[in-house]
């Protein structure tokens, strides 16, 4: 079985205790709170202001520049606020507040439940209504799609990759996806194969979920370009780098992107956005939530409104005592909450609650120089180096070192024997290259 | 026995010959006067200049001609005086300063709304979220820039949990500022006595939000600037800025502030009670 060539790591899946849930939809909430910046780039700019009415659907922000995304509505009712709110790490984010007053859709969203397979739309039009519809990657790092399947002159795409992998223990919502709306996923993987001019599909699961593999290959029998790769199961496999090498076998070159060697990865939940967007109008305003842990009372895979505050999803399912740590996305890369009254946004994949004595860092010891780390960084990287010459604010050392390349999985933290906060340093040390790197780039132009 | 006297003589001294005509052969030419300002410098190597290390001060002391724009924190007007004795060049006149930690958000002022179980490093604990009290400016306390001074000045106070400098250790070097990721630390003028007037806190949050937040938060209400017969206060994003090259410290500030935010150190007591803040303006 398929998988790739070097480090990664085996953590426990943990998706036992919200795998079995079948996909609910949460109720609509009192007020939702919309963040404006729910992706990669420029955040978008508001266009309409307290005391105005909105419905489903409706545009209330628009794109701040190409790499960036517009937002919509994702309730009806009157907006009460436009300012700046704590986002999840408490930071305050520019948002607009609104108080919800039943749930009137636009007009132009088609609501039936008819699964439509012909796609009569150009290449063009596609990308255009994709960046209409606010679509982002919705694996949780929330890069415009548009962007994506703009390929750039001089270069061609190959094939389409669609991310199954759900590397993440604890999220199911990606799983769940492809069990009750596999139909809906393959039509979307071909709209964005359409959009990026390629008649081959590669859909790459993870063998820790054999039914979905099973379902999807009986849904895309009858489409010959639709390819279901199984993988072997090991994190980070669902890294774009990683997904490419695991399924065609070929080696994103430092620095470059994945269309460098004629790939395009797509997230499953990417690309139901995107064959409700085409086929059904509907823009990006909810989303699937896994919000699970091991001591919570009900773990479910919620469909949630964007902008619903993460404490009341915790609430719907029962609530937890003991919580230790509350995480926005998977344990592995999500990020922890301070503020769980933030609202759930684009790219919110799950919401995990940790019970204290498992959330708790074991106490640094010195590194030894066993070279675990380096054994498990799936891009080649030598962590325990990066970290101390981050620390030393090496930084031309660090970029001579590849530090850019670093995808920032955390299987180095994950694998220390001395529990040093290797990822931590990393992080801080990643940050100050890039911005070099981008200094210098401005500079010669 | 005397055969081998002369043979390791011999040898010593044909080698000693040979270092004498190396060394003579690759002298570096060196201005002396390096070594002697390297002397008079404090040498404490701690950056604070800008350079990597005394020696590198020294050199450019030397090689440059005009010397004004250097400056030793650590030696200040003294050492600086005596170099330019030496040198007969003119240097830079400035006033002796020391750091200021400007947020009094003690766990009493600040309660904490979470619990930060991460790297203990101020750097990354910024870089992962807002902080763990509900002002998302104020100090971390995990301590970056007492790691960072070499003069042993900064000490973090277990029961406020803010880091205090010792004003006779400080030499005003700037390490904590560059350390300091929320940019809390400044450089200020230092005034006999110990004596201090600075705006305690740099938040930038609306007055209701600072306040939530922090009990001794300055909300940016502007009386301080108003009863300021010196305009040495400006209120800009929320937050009161007291200019010290401006400020003659007559305390009339420090009594208007509603919150407490701006701090005096090193006065006497007052000598009017604190409810007629009128007459005490006069007393100054």
């Amino acid at each position: 079985m398929k998988t790739f060539p070097i480090g990664g790591i085996h953590p426990s899946d943990c998706k036992e205790y919200s795998k079995g849930a079948a996909i609910e939809q949460f109720p609509i909430p009192a007020t939702v709170t919309i963040p404006l910046s729910q992706h990669i780039g420029a955040p978008a700019v508001a266009c309409v202001a307290k005391g105005d009415k909105v419905l489903v659907g409706q545009v209330i922000a628009n794109a701040g520049g190409f790499v960036s995304s517009p937002i919509h509505s994702s309730v009806s009712g009157t907006v009460v606020a436009v300012e700046p709110k704590a986002d999840a790490q408490g930071n305050m984010k520019p948002t607009i507040t609104i108080a919800v007053e039943g749930d009137e859709w636009m007009e132009s969203i088609d609501r039936s439940e008819a699964v439509v397979k012909n796609i009569n739309l150009t290449k063009e039009e596609i990308i255009a209504k994709v960046s209409e519809m606010g679509i982002v990657g919705m694996g949780g790092a929330t890069f415009p799609t548009h962007v994506k399947l703009s390929v750039p002159a001089g270069k061609k795409a190959e094939c389409l990759i669609i991310n199954a992998v759900e590397c993440e223990p604890y999220l199911t919502a990606d799983y769940r996806v492809m069990l009750e709306q596999g139909d809906k996923l393959i039509v979307g993987a071909r709209i964005l194969a359409k959009a990026i001019g390629v008649d081959k599909i590669y859909i790459g699961i993870e063998n820790n979920k054999p039914d979905a593999i099973a379902h999807l290959r009986k849904l895309a029998a009858v489409y010959v370009e639709v390819e279901i790769v199984p993988l072997k199961m090991r994190y980070p496999q669902g890294g774009e780098k990683q997904l490419i090498a695991a399924v065609t076998g070929r080696e994103v070159p430092s620095g470059g992107l994945p269309i460098d060697v004629g790939a395009v990865v797509q997230n499953v939940g990417t690309a139901l956005a995107v064959y409700e967007a085409v086929m059904k109008n509907k823009p990006l305003f909810e989303r699937v939530v896994t919000v699970t842990g091991s001591r919570l009372a009900s773990p479910k895979n919620l469909l949630v409104r964007i902008g619903t505050p993460m404490s009341a999803l915790i609430e719907y399912c029962g609530g937890m005592e003991n919580v230790g740590k509350v995480v926005a996305g998977g344990p592995m890369m999500g990020r922890a909450v301070s503020n769980v009254d933030a609202p759930v946004t684009k790219g919110t994949s799950g919401v995990l609650l940790i019970p204290t004595e498992e959330s708790l860092r074991k106490v640094e010891g010195s590194c030894i120089r066993c070279a675990k780390c380096v054994e498990a960084c799936p891009m080649g990287l030598e962590p325990y180096l990066l970290n101390s010459l981050t620390q030393l604010g090496d930084y031309e050392a660090l970029e001579a070192h590849y530090m850019a390349d670093c995808i920032e999985c955390g299987c180095c933290t994950f694998s220390c024997p001395s529990y040093l906060p290797l990822l931590d340093w990393v992080r801080i040390g990643k940050a100050e290259v890039m911005k070099r790197i981008r200094e210098r780039a401005m500079a010669k132009k | 026995m005397i055969s081998t006297i002369l043979v390791v003589g011999g040898l010593g001294a044909l080698l000693a010959l040979l270092l004498f005509l190396v060394a003579k052969k690759f002298y570096v030419e060196e201005d002396p006067r390096i070594d002697e300002v390297e002397k008079i410098l404090p040498g404490a190597n701690c950056g604070g200049c800008g350079f990597a290390g005394c020696r590198a001060m020294s050199e450019a002391l030397v090689s440059r001609d005009d010397i004004s724009a250097l400056y030793c924190p650590v030696g200040g007007g003294d050492c600086m005086k005596r170099i330019a004795e030496y040198l007969g060049k003119a240097v830079a006149e400035k006033e002796p300063m020391v750091a200021v930690v400007r947020c009094a958000g003690s766990c009493d002022n600040r309660p904490r709304t979470n619990q930060y179980n991460g790297a203990q490093s101020c750097l990354i604990a910024s870089s992962l979220y807002a902080g763990n009290t509900g002002c998302s400016f104020g100090c971390i306390g995990l301590g970056d820039c007492t790691l960072k001074c070499e003069f042993d000045a900064l000490h973090m106070n277990p029961v406020t949990g803010l880091p205090e400098v010792d004003e006779e250790k400080c030499t005003a070097c700037g390490a904590c500022v560059k350390a300091c990721p929320k940019m809390i630390i400044e450089l200020r003028k230092k005034a006999p006595k110990g004596r201090k007037i600075y705006v305690s806190c740099v938040s930038k949050a609306k007055g209701a939000v600072a306040r939530k937040a922090c009990k001794v938060a300055c909300i940016g209400c502007g009386k301080c600037a108003k009863v300021c017969p010196f305009d040495a206060i400006t209120v800009e994003n929320n937050l009161a800025y007291i200019d010290f090259t401006k400020c003659k410290m007559c305390r009339k500030c420090v009594l208007e502030c509603p919150t407490g935010a701006i701090v005096e150190y090193g006065f006497p007591p007052r000598k009017v009670v604190e409810s007629e803040p009128q007459q005490t303006a006069k007393a100054e």
